[in-house]
């Protein structure tokens, strides 16, 4: 336990004593601030249009769903800045120490490959969850302005956490195949955008097929997330997803070792 | 306190160790020495864990470093050939990492890490951050990284490499100071380091151990045969027969050019108990050359380390 929070402490410090902690968050926040501008003042402006034809019809005023239209679109955008965000999070955490050779310091030290795993993956965890936190300012600037569902917002918050794990579970394993940070980022981003968009080939075989391509894409499991639906089977996949990405990083270390490094 | 047994390993299919076996007793300091890509590094690295052997057995203070190696690398303070350092971290930041991970306690982490510094004297740049310290200065983080749990074996791979020659003393110094309370292993290609700081050395080349003694005997064992440089003005053929012709001499050897007084250096290797140097002189001066300069040399770490790891062939190529 002391090992692992020895490795966790030390990653988080290392990112927030380089930029890369305060530049992935400054734009990822800067990026979801445009889409949450943009998408509700287009929510506004649908609102007014709305209650200007209620009013010329002397209808009543039809209920529009802040959460389903601006909140939902807008985590579906966050879920996919995420992609592109968190893979330069994670690449430099095994391909540094490679380069570096601190991996022969950790590697000789009574550190588990698992500790030093699980600690580095927690890492990149919590500064994940620091950027979402930050997004919650605009979540809080909806509640000063308009009525959303909290529990809507959570569980979709919950998903998009859950979602960032996955990639950063295979982000960590694609940095342990290389000592390069860019091809660890690379590989990362086109393994996960292939889990992502395997679900529109479904449409494409087979329906057999096609219902278990859907079931291996990322983001659709992500779908009832963020409409507020929780589904354990949505949790048990992306568990089941980190827990396979942890494992693979742990047997590429330990392979790594046979091979020669 | 180490004992390698017969360790081999491969790299696909390329040995880069082949069938080493050799031990270290408590409190010694092993030198370990070879050309480059000898196999030091990869001894080394099978002794820290870092590297299982493909086939043979070592162990350190008595555990196993492939069944046991959460014990041995409690016991071991490893500097590999590059330290490692993070460098964005502060010098006492990263020793006090160093000695969390280490299971150093954490009520004796700061004297740990303080004992650390004074002893490889970087008492003064624990608030630095290590990327801007000197090579020097980073060695010896390297250093005081592998001294900072106190442990039993220190392996050392090329600790002086970088440093400049006055920082090269101190931390020779430093390592024979460790020794008796702390077992090392201290890799090298510098042959002065191993007779000064090394009480046994292992020669190491193509992956075997070729020799294996006290840095005194090797030479001694080596040094059966003597040689001498003279310098002889005279006609060339003749001196060269000459010299070739006296008792024990086993090769006669013309070095570089005549100098201002037509003196021709030569370097002549006898076999003979007692030195040639007394018949040389004779006949020097019975045939009427002139002799500038007549000096015994005995042969140096550097030589023998030549000799075990060229073959035959090399040596006699013109």
């Amino acid at each position: 336990m002391r090992n692992y929070l020895a490795i966790m402490n030390r990653e988080l410090k290392s990112y927030f004593s380089s930029p890369i902690a305060y530049v992935v968050t400054g734009l990822f926040l800067l990026i979801s601030g445009i889409f949450f501008y943009l998408l509700v003042t287009n929510f506004v402006q649908m609102c007014m249009r709305a209650d200007m034809q209620a009013q010329y019809y002397r209808m009543a005023m039809p209920k529009l769903n802040v959460n389903m239209m601006a909140i939902r679109p807008l985590l579906h955008n966050m879920s996919l800045f995420a992609l592109f965000f968190l893979p330069l999070v994670t690449m430099r955490l095994f391909s540094d120490e490679k380069k570096s050779g601190t991996i022969e310091l950790l590697l000789t030290s009574p550190v588990t490959n698992t500790q030093s795993i699980l600690g580095k993956f927690s890492a990149a965890a919590i500064l994940y969850l620091i950027m979402l936190l930050f997004t919650g300012v605009y979540m809080v600037l909806l509640f000063v302005f308009g009525k959303p569902e909290l529990g809507q917002i959570l569980t979709g918050y919950l998903g998009l956490f859950l979602l960032g794990l996955c990639y950063i579970s295979f982000g960590l394993f694609f940095s342990t195949l290389t000592d390069n940070q860019i091809i660890a980022a690379v590989s990362t981003v086109t393994f996960i955008l292939v889990f992502w968009a395997i679900g529109w080939l479904s449409g494409m075989v087979n329906p057999e097929w096609g219902k278990v391509l859907s079931h291996f894409s990322l983001i659709e499991h992500f779908d009832d997330f963020g409409k507020g639906v929780f589904d354990s089977k949505h949790l048990i996949f992306y568990v089941s997803f980190i827990v396979m990405g942890l494992f693979l990083s742990f047997v590429s270390i330990e392979s790594a070792k046979w091979r020669g490094r | 306190m180490i004992d390698v047994q017969q360790v081999t390993r491969y790299f696909n299919r390329v040995m880069a160790v082949d069938n080493v076996s050799f031990q270290v007793e408590k409190g010694e300091i092993l030198g370990f020495l070879g050309p480059n890509a000898a196999g030091k590094t990869t001894t080394m690295r099978i002794l820290t864990t870092y590297l299982p052997a493909t086939s043979g057995t070592a162990k350190v203070a008595g555990f196993d470093v492939h069944d046991q190696s959460m014990e041995v690398r409690k016991r071991i303070g490893y500097l590999p050939e590059n330290p490692p350092l993070y460098t964005e971290m502060r010098v006492q930041d990263y020793l006090d990492f160093v000695a969390k991970i280490k299971g150093v306690s954490p009520v004796d982490r700061k004297k740990a890490v303080a004992d650390a510094m004074a002893k490889t004297g970087i008492s003064h740049e624990g608030k630095r951050i290590i990327k801007q310290l000197s090579k020097g200065f980073k060695q010896r983080v390297g250093l005081a990284q592998a001294l900072v749990h106190n442990p039993d074996v220190l392996i050392l791979d090329e600790p002086t490499v970088g440093l400049d020659p006055k920082q090269i003393i101190e931390v020779r110094e430093l390592i024979k100071s460790l020794s008796g309370t702390h077992t090392i292993i201290l890799s090298t290609h510098i042959l002065p380091e191993v007779s000064m700081t090394c009480e046994r050395v292992v020669i190491i080349d193509k992956g075997k151990v070729v020799a294996e003694d006290t840095p005194d005997n090797l030479t001694r064992k080596l040094a059966g045969s003597q040689r001498l440089h003279a310098s002889i003005a005279g006609p060339q053929g003749d001196i060269q027969t000459a010299l070739e012709k006296l008792p024990g001499v086993t090769q006669v050897r013309q070095l570089g050019f005549a100098d201002a007084n037509k003196a021709q250096p030569f370097l002549i290797e006898s076999k003979a108990e007692k030195g040639i140097g007394p018949e040389l002189a004779k006949i020097v001066i019975s045939r009427g050359w002139d002799l500038y300069e007549l000096k015994s040399e005995s042969l140096s770490l550097e030589d023998v380390f030549l000799r075990v790891t060229t073959t035959e062939e090399e040596v006699n190529r013109p």
